[in-house]
């Protein structure tokens, strides 16, 4: 017997609602508790305010979001780049995964708040700082993925393609790539969160214009509502790259979803 | 004309004596098997023929000629089917020949003619993941057979599935295997599909391995979907025999 499913979308949007609600109470009682209260918006503002704010400085914002994101898409896809160069390397040859790890590793180690006034010190207050700081924070969680992904390869599927007479490359291309995607996907998500954060860090420690730069001045100027209201497009940065990468996942692993009849 | 010739194969991994003095030969449109006690080295010899491992004494010949690193004389089928989950059935089918450099279209061409005879017509653009057991067996036993080497290497290709599907696969390779009589050997611990199936049967020891009986199998085929003859059943019961005072567990 044949049960017909409900299609994707609409399970995907009944399953999201929960999600939904939380946060649109979460802020409703924020703003209850705001109003109640009369706690000086130079402490609390309400999100009422706070969008009010990001509608009144929207060209402010928005002048100071686009060099954020391009540290961000421009220091990820070195990261992304890196990450994918070394792994491939590191799987080739183990001496040198033997050998490079440890330092990986202890780049992990290294506090940000130290390291990046050292790179501004370095590379100055241009775009090259905050990418070196997002692909130093980015890159490790997708090499591990990466790695370990490779090794995830069933065994029975490599011995059977050097049986074919397939070369070590061939067996790489073919089984190891392959096998390391649902790993590196979990990597890539994990990544893409620190990315924009990063990159705001990297520009409140020293920046000409981004996000960072705005929170820096309106803290030092007492206003809280600005801040937020910079924080909000941060976020809404991060839930979107996170969404693509979460699409990019579903269309490049489509084989992982395909159970049953179609 | 003989396909395989193994003489006095010997192999030691690290400290363990895994095969001692094998001996065997598969002739040319042959189905032979190898029976043996878990443990014994059955895959093992299969690793030799592979290339994945290399033996430390004797000698393997190919239609004559000794296995070089580059040999491609056999088409081996793993234990467990081994099928890409993220290619289509069409593409795990033909992974084979593109590996051999053949161009994709090419392989297509030969491999889609043959699902009608391995029962997957209609499956060639599904996943692995949503086929059934059997299917999945098929699929990789048509992979197998496609990349047209002299001779098949089986191990326990139907030792994963459930008994009512097993006896369906058997019954179905049977048939087959005798319309296109392809040169095998199986690895097999299942004494009734060995006789079932073979022209003739190795038994080895347990380890380090040796040949302790070569038996032929004169039953006439088809041998599935008809009573088991008194004959096959006297050779099933000897076989047994041999390879439980093999197990060496005395209960």
């Amino acid at each position: 017997m044949h049960i017909p499913l409900p299609r994707r979308s609409g399970a995907g949007l009944t399953r999201g609602l929960p999600a939904v609600l939380s946060v649109v109470s979460a802020f409703a009682l924020w703003e209850i508790y705001v109003q109640i209260s009369g706690i000086s918006p130079l402490i609390l503002p309400a999100p009422s305010r706070v969008l009010e704010q990001m509608l009144l400085n929207r060209e402010v914002l928005w002048r100071n979001t686009v060099p954020t994101l391009q540290a961000t898409l421009f220091g990820f896809s070195l990261s992304l780049s890196v990450a994918f160069v070394l792994s491939v390397a590191l799987d080739f040859m183990p001496r040198l995964r033997r050998a490079l790890f440890p330092i990986f590793v202890v780049s992990q180690t290294l506090p940000l708040v130290a390291i990046a006034p050292l790179v501004v010190l370095w590379f100055g207050f241009d775009l090259t700082p905050k990418i070196l700081l997002v692909t130093l924070v980015t890159f490790f969680p997708m090499l591990v993925a990466l790695v370990d992904g490779y090794d995830s390869t069933d065994p029975e599927i490599e011995e059977l393609l050097y049986s074919m007479g397939a070369s070590k490359r061939v067996v790489f291309r073919r089984a190891r790539l392959p096998s390391a995607m649902p790993y590196f996907f979990a990597g890539l998500r994990i990544s893409i969160t620190y990315a924009v954060v990063a990159a705001i860090f990297a520009e409140y420690v020293g920046a000409r214009a981004g996000l960072g730069i705005v929170i820096l001045n309106a803290k030092n100027s007492f206003r809280p509502d600005l801040v937020l209201a910079a924080v909000v497009i941060s976020s809404v940065l991060t839930l979107a790259l996170f969404a693509a990468t979460a699409l990019l996942q579903r269309v490049a692993l489509r084989w992982r979803d395909a159970k049953g009849d179609q | 004309m003989t396909v395989l010739d193994m003489k006095n194969v010997g192999l030691t991994l690290g400290k363990t004596d895994v095969l001692a003095d094998i001996s065997m030969h598969v002739a040319q449109g042959e189905f032979v098997s190898i029976l043996g006690p878990s443990g014994a080295g059955k895959s093992t010899i299969f690793r030799l023929l592979t290339g994945a491992l290399h033996s430390d004494r004797g000698a393997i010949t190919c239609y004559g000629l000794p296995l070089t690193r580059n040999q491609q004389g056999f088409a081996f089928m793993p234990q467990s089917d081994a099928l890409m989950p993220w290619l289509r059935i069409l593409d795990n089918v033909t992974l084979g020949l593109e590996v051999q450099g053949v161009p994709r279209k090419e392989a297509r061409a030969r491999a889609l003619p043959l699902f009608a005879d391995f029962g997957l017509v209609g499956f060639e653009h599904r996943y692995p993941a949503q086929l059934s057991g059997g299917m999945r067996q098929r699929a990789a036993l048509l992979r197998t057979v496609l990349q047209g080497r002299p001779m098949q290497l089986l191990d326990e290709p139907f030792g994963a599935l459930d008994a009512l599907t097993r006896m369906q696969m058997q019954k179905w390779f049977e048939a087959r295997w005798q319309s296109a009589r392809w040169t095998t050997l199986l690895v097999t611990h299942d004494v009734r599909e060995a006789v079932a199936l073979s022209d003739r049967i190795y038994v080895l020891s347990r380890r380090p391995a040796t040949v302790i009986a070569e038996v032929a199998v004169p039953t006439p085929r088809p041998r599935f979907g008809s009573p088991t003859p008194p004959d096959a059943h006297a050779l099933e019961a000897h076989l047994l025999d041999i390879l439980l005072t093999q197990t060496g567990d005395t209960l």
